[in-house]
Order: structure tokens, then sequence, then C-alpha cells
């Protein structure tokens, strides 16, 4: 693969460059220190900064999350790594219960401005509980910020805007995609977090995604292009807050959309997606809204993971499942010969 | 206002709460007078057991390094617990295991294949808990301690003589699930092993940074259970400590908690890189203190390791690591159709639809590829 920089690497300059910044910033976890964390990500911030700085801590989620709340509360800027999605789970009452509520029942006094970063999603080949896609629990629960980066660029900006960020950020990173390379030089970030950005842009229909499947609906809007379809591809990069802007301006121009992820479909951030979309651009809309999803099992084993995940061939049966005018057209010729 | 007398309840007295404590040293029985008084038959018997052991640990490495196996937990340097583990077991008990003890699994009488569907990647758990009264390997650290004294408890509530064993690591005694499985096996006092094999790293941390108790089995006294400590690489000590924690149990005493000191020769699985965390010479301290060698020399000073028991274990040793090869040198075929079975007992209909779009999916996949030949 060509490019410079691995994704990995730009979050691992991301912690750096905000540790440099920001004497607050404080990342630790399981693995984090001298290892450098089991993805590497944190990759010689022990050596830099210190162990005060970049510390192992025992082996306990809740108790990780738990003294981030703390030195949250203390005015610190905790960034905490959960090794793999589905072990982030016994951190969830501190989660649920304190670090999404904490600026609401002290009326702002306590805000929680802790970055949990969190490896996210399948495809890897990974054994039970190591390729969870856990967003739905987590755009769920009011006053956690949600994010997932899908390039080299986005891993580094989102990264350090989610530490500058003085509310809570589940940080989702696509662990299937932490050895794809760009050509990169870090930049500041600009915008906050929250903005979805056009990755390519199609005037026939519109794949709103994010993370892991970005690659995958780019992959099918090349595809499609050869078959006539002009499709636009949309990265979140922020599911909470959603940037309904972005989307629906997209929708309307295209009058078709189809979401993409890889959680799970029943109850999922597509369904809220699709929702929405139903809601705002209804009277542009040419076909409803479809949805391209996992399906609703348990993430299977590593030898049946690829049909559990969403790949082009799902993604281009659903635009042409659109209904397209030239295929109605095709039907009223079929029924009237 | 009553009164509460302390009376009311049997409750040891302060004094009796040292004799929850481990000892300063952890317990050996190698190398000691103890060894020659324990059974020449079930020493002999520990010794086929660690060779074989030892044989698997290499096979599934190999194999793993072949691509075989999406990834391998190692337990070399640690065979003493596992062989342990398995051979205290009654019929009727049960085994916790994690994702670690494979071999514990397959002492306890799991074929090996269906022990490694976890790790081939086939499917979760390739064998069926209640046959074999193995829980399901556990991955989620800690977790599955509280399921070890719910299954002890139910059935003592039954009446049924069943004892709990669950394996746990270092690391995982940091984890809450740890602690409450404690307390409730303390307050239930139900029937229940905890085997904590400290092998002293959670993948990169060590040990002193996961805690600062004197021992992990310290940790027992908090809650009212006696705790154990000993040398996890002397098979015969392992067996005996957990022979009696087991009966205890038994006797309706309560749980205990034993920790074994050993050594996790591997890195934490093939895909870890151990040299960034510790160093060739703490290896090579440990690989001096192998379990199987330090066996193997208390047999040959005792003249129990004639030629014929060494080559008997080594030639079971070999069968079932060629077993191992030709059973997992081929393509596991699992259906995927498996998705959809056993997610509830009677299907959604939404998961039927889900079912019906692979199968046809994968039809028409078929079908193109056959439109080739
Ligand atoms: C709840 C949870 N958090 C994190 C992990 C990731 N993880 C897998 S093994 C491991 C280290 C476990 O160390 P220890 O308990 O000492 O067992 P060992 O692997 O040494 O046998 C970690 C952190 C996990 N499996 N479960
Ligand atoms: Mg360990």
């Amino acid at each position: 693969m060509s490019g410079s920089t691995t994704m990995a690497r730009a979050l691992n300059t991301a912690l750096r460059d905000a540790m440099r910044a920001d004497p607050t910033v404080h990342v630790f976890g399981e693995d984090v220190g001298q290892l450098g964390g089991v993805f590497r990500i944190t990759d010689g911030l022990a050596a830099e900064f210190g162990e005060d700085r970049c510390a192992d801590t025992p082996l306990a989620e809740a108790g990780i999350l738990g003294t981030a709340v703390g030195m949250a509360m203390y005015g610190l800027r905790p960034v905490v790594e959960m090794q793999f999605d589905a072990f982030a789970y016994p951190a969830f009452e501190q989660l649920v219960d304190h670090v999404a509520k904490m600026r609401n029942r002290t009326r702002g006094n306590l805000p929680m401005p802790i970055t949990i970063r969190v490896p996210y999603g399948g495809g890897i080949g990974g054994v039970e509980h190591h390729s969870d896609s856990s967003e739905a629990y987590y755009v769920h629960t009011p006053g956690l910020h949600v994010v997932s980066s899908a390039t080299v660029a986005d891993a580094y900006g989102l990264l350090r805007q989610s530490i500058a960020s003085d509310d809570p950020v589940i940080f989702l990173e696509p662990k299937r995609l932490y050895w794809t390379r760009e050509d990169w030089a870090p930049q500041a970030p600009v915008e906050p977090i929250g903005r979805a950005v056009v990755r390519r842009s199609g005037t026939s229909v519109v794949l709103v995604t994010y993370g892991q499947t970005v690659p995958v609906c780019m992959e099918a809007a090349a595809l499609a292009q050869a078959d006539g379809r002009d499709v636009s591809v949309i990265d979140l990069r922020s599911l909470v807050p959603f940037d309904e802007e972005t989307v629906y301006a997209a929708v309307r121009r295209a009058g078709r959309a189809v979401v993409v992820h890889e959680a799970s479909g029943f109850a999922g951030v597509g369904a809220e997606i699709a929702a929405r979309i139903s809601e705002n651009c209804f009277h542009h809309l040419e076909a409803p809204v479809l949805r391209v999803t996992g399906f609703d099992v348990p993430y299977p084993p590593p030898m049946l993971e690829r049909h559990h995940l969403p790949g082009t061939d799902r993604v281009l049966d659903a635009i042409e499942r659109l209904q397209w005018a030239d295929d109605i057209e095709r039907a009223w010729h079929a029924v009237s010969a | 206002m009553t009164v509460v007398t302390a009376a009311a309840e049997p409750r040891p007295t302060i004094a009796d709460h040292t004799t929850l404590l481990p000892g300063d040293e952890p317990v050996r029985i190698l190398g000691t007078d103890q060894a020659s008084t324990i059974d020449s038959g079930l020493v002999r018997g520990l010794y086929r057991q660690l060779v074989l052991g030892r044989r698997f640990n290499r096979q599934v490495t190999a194999l793993t390094k072949q691509g075989r196996l999406a990834v391998y937990p190692s337990t070399t340097g640690q065979e003493a617990c596992q062989v342990g583990a398995a051979a205290v077991l009654g019929p009727q008990d049960w085994l916790f295991p994690t994702y670690r003890d494979t071999l514990s699994v397959v002492l306890r009488g799991v074929d090996p294949v269906e022990t490694l569907t976890l790790l081939r990647g086939d499917w979760h758990t390739g064998y069926d808990s209640r046959v074999h009264r193995v829980a399901p390997l556990c991955t989620p650290l800690a977790t599955h301690c509280p399921h070890a004294v719910g299954l002890a408890h139910a059935a003592r509530l039954r009446g049924d003589d069943v004892v709990t064993l669950a394996l746990v690591g270092d690391g995982a005694t940091s984890e809450g699930d740890f602690h409450e499985a404690l307390n409730f096996a303390a307050v239930y006092q139900s029937p229940t092993v905890f085997f904590v094999q400290n092998n002293r790293y959670a993948i990169s941390v060590p040990l002193s940074k996961q805690t600062a108790a004197p021992s992990l089995a310290h940790k027992g006294i908090g809650y009212g259970i006696p705790g154990v400590l000993v040398d996890g690489n002397d098979v015969l000590a392992v067996h005996t400590v957990l022979t009696e924690a087991m009966e205890r149990a038994r006797a309706g005493g309560g749980p205990t908690l034993v920790e074994a000191l050993t050594y996790r020769i591997d890195a934490h699985t093939n895909a870890d890189d151990a040299t960034r965390y510790r160093t060739d010479d703490e290896v090579a301290f440990w690989q001096e203190r192998d379990p199987v060698t330090l066996l193997e020399r208390h047999l040959r000073e005792t003249g129990m390791l004639d030629s014929d028991t060494e080559r008997r274990a080594r030639d079971a040793a070999e069968e079932m690591a060629a077993d191992l090869r030709t059973r997992l040198g081929v393509d596991a075929t699992p259906d995927p159709m498996d998705l959809f079975r056993h997610v509830y007992a009677e299907q959604t209909p939404q998961l039927r639809e889900q079912q019906t779009r692979l199968a046809a999916e994968l039809a028409a996949e078929s079908e193109l590829a056959g439109g080739g030949q």
C-alpha cells in the first residue's frame, strides 16, 4: 500500500502532540505503557512523558474509567484506552451513570473532558469478543459524543478535537483500517467535532457511512459509476453530534440514500439516520432509505465473518433496489410486451 | 434497643483469621521428603500428562505458525497447573477455564479439535459444556468467576455433590467480577475453588503494577476465604493443594483461593512480542524451573523413570500430536447458516428473513462459480 503514514501512526502522533501541548492530558489503560498498547497506538509515550503521563493500569476497565472521572473532576484531561470493543463493557456503569451524566447533574459544574479510545469492529480475524461494533450503545446515551475516523488525516484531527473537547468523547478506532496508509503530515485541526465530509460527490444516490465501512462504500461507488450510477459517499465522522445539514443537502439533491455500517441493523445507528432522512427529506425521496448492515447476530467466528460483514456486493445490491426509473421502464416494457 | 451479640453468628475470632492467610513460602513438594510419600501411580500419571501437555503446546503453536489457528495463547511453562487442575476434578465437577486453559480442557477429556474451535476460528465453543462439565473458554477476564459460584450454589441447593474449579490469571484478579465472585462464594459458602495461575504478566503488565498485596492468595482473607500459595511448577504441590481445596469444598467447608506461582514461557499469544517487556535472562531463569524437567529430575533421582515409562509417555504424546496435525491440517468448513441458528431458541421473523437473504446470496455465488466451468 502506498502512502507515508498509517492510521495507527497518526493516532500516535495525535496523542503525542496533545500531551506536548497540554500538560493536563494523561493517557492510561491496559498495556499502554512499555508495550505501547496491543495496537501500538501509545508507542513511545511512556518513554517521552514518563509513567505519570502514560500509565499501565491494573486490569480493570471500570477502575480505569472510574479513576478517569475523579481525575477529570480535579481538572485533568484523561485519555483512556479500552483494549478492544467488547472489553469496554465492564466500564459501562461508570460510562452511563457518571461520565455521560456528570455535566447535567451538576448543572455544568463538573464537566468530563475524557476521551475514551475504543478499537472497534471486525474483519481482522479476531476470535470471540474482539470484533464488536458497539456504537449504538454509546450513541443512545445522552451526554456522550461519539466519533469515528476513516482516514489517516481524520484520525489525527478527530483525536486532537476529542481530547480538546470539554465533553466526554467515545473515539471509535476502526481497527481494520489501522494499517491503511496515506501521504500525510500533521495539521492542527480546524473544525470542531460534528462535521461530516463528502468523500465523493455524485448526483443519483448518497451512501451515508462512517469508520470501517467508508472504504467499502468508496469501492462500491466506483463500481456503481461503471453501471451509470453517480454515487455520493458521506463519511459522517461524528455520530453525535450528527451533521444533518451535510446529509440532508446531499440526499435532497440525489433523492436516494443508503446507510451502511458494520454493526447489526436492528435499532442501530442506520435506523436513526434513515428515520431522520425520511422525516426531513421526504418530498425529495425517490425511494425508501435502505440500510446495509451486519446481521442481527452475535459477531461470528473468524471463518464466518465475511458472510456477516457488509461488502461492496451488498451495497451495490441495495443501490439497485432504489426504484430507478429505468428499472420501472424496463418492468413496464416487460409487462406490456 | 436490643443488643445483637456476635455469638449469634458462628464466626472465627480475629485470631482464627490468620488461618486464612497463605504461608510465607509457596507450598513445595518436589525436592522435599514429602515427595516420596506420594503414590507412585499418581506421580507417573501426572508425568504422562505433563509430557502430553508440553507436546500439545508445541504442536498447537506450530500449527498456529502454519496458519491453522487464528491465535494460540500457549501454556508452555504452566503445564503443571493445567495438569493439576484437570486431575483433581471428579466426573461430576465443573471446570471454568479461560482462553489460555485449552490444555486443562483437553486433559479433562474434551476432544482437542472441539476444544480448539474458538482459536481455530470455526465456532466459539466447540464442545458440549453439559456433557463434559466444562464451561466455555472465557475471554472477557474474570467474568466466568461468578458463573462458577452460581453453578456450585445451584448444585448445592439441589443437594448434588458438585465442586466448581474456576481458573483465572493474575491480571484478571484486578477485575471487579473476580472480587464479587469471591465474596458471593464466601457468603454462600459455595463449593468453589479459585485457581489463580500467576504467570507474572497480564500481556505486558507485570504483577508489580497489578497489585500491592503481599500475594494474590492474600486476597482471600478480606472475604473470609482461605488463601493458599503454591509453587505452580511443582506438579505434586499443585495437585496436593488443589485436592485439599476440592475436598474441603466437597465436605461443606466452602471456597478456597489458590495462587500458583508460575511463568508463561511463550509470548502472551503468537501475535505478541514479549521482548518489548521482559528480558531473556528472566525467561532463562524460569526455564531452569521448567515443570516437566522438575518432575523428570525427581523421577530419575528416585528411580521411577524407567525407559519404558518414558517411552510410553512420549509415544502417547506423539500420537496425540499426529492426530492434531491430521485433523487440524485440513480446512474447517463451518456452515454459514450457523450465523442464524442459535441466536434464539426460536428465530425471530427478522432473522429468518436475513438467513433467507444470505442463503440466496450464497446460492447465487455458487451458481456464478459453477457457471465458469
Ligand atoms: C475484560 C477484559 N479486558 C481486557 C481483555 C484483554 N486481555 C486479554 S488477555 C489479557 C491479559 C490477561 O492477563 P492474566 O489475567 O494474567 O492472564 P494470562 O493471559 O497471563 O493467562 C488482557 C488484558 C480481556 N480479555 N477482557
Ligand atoms: Mg498472567
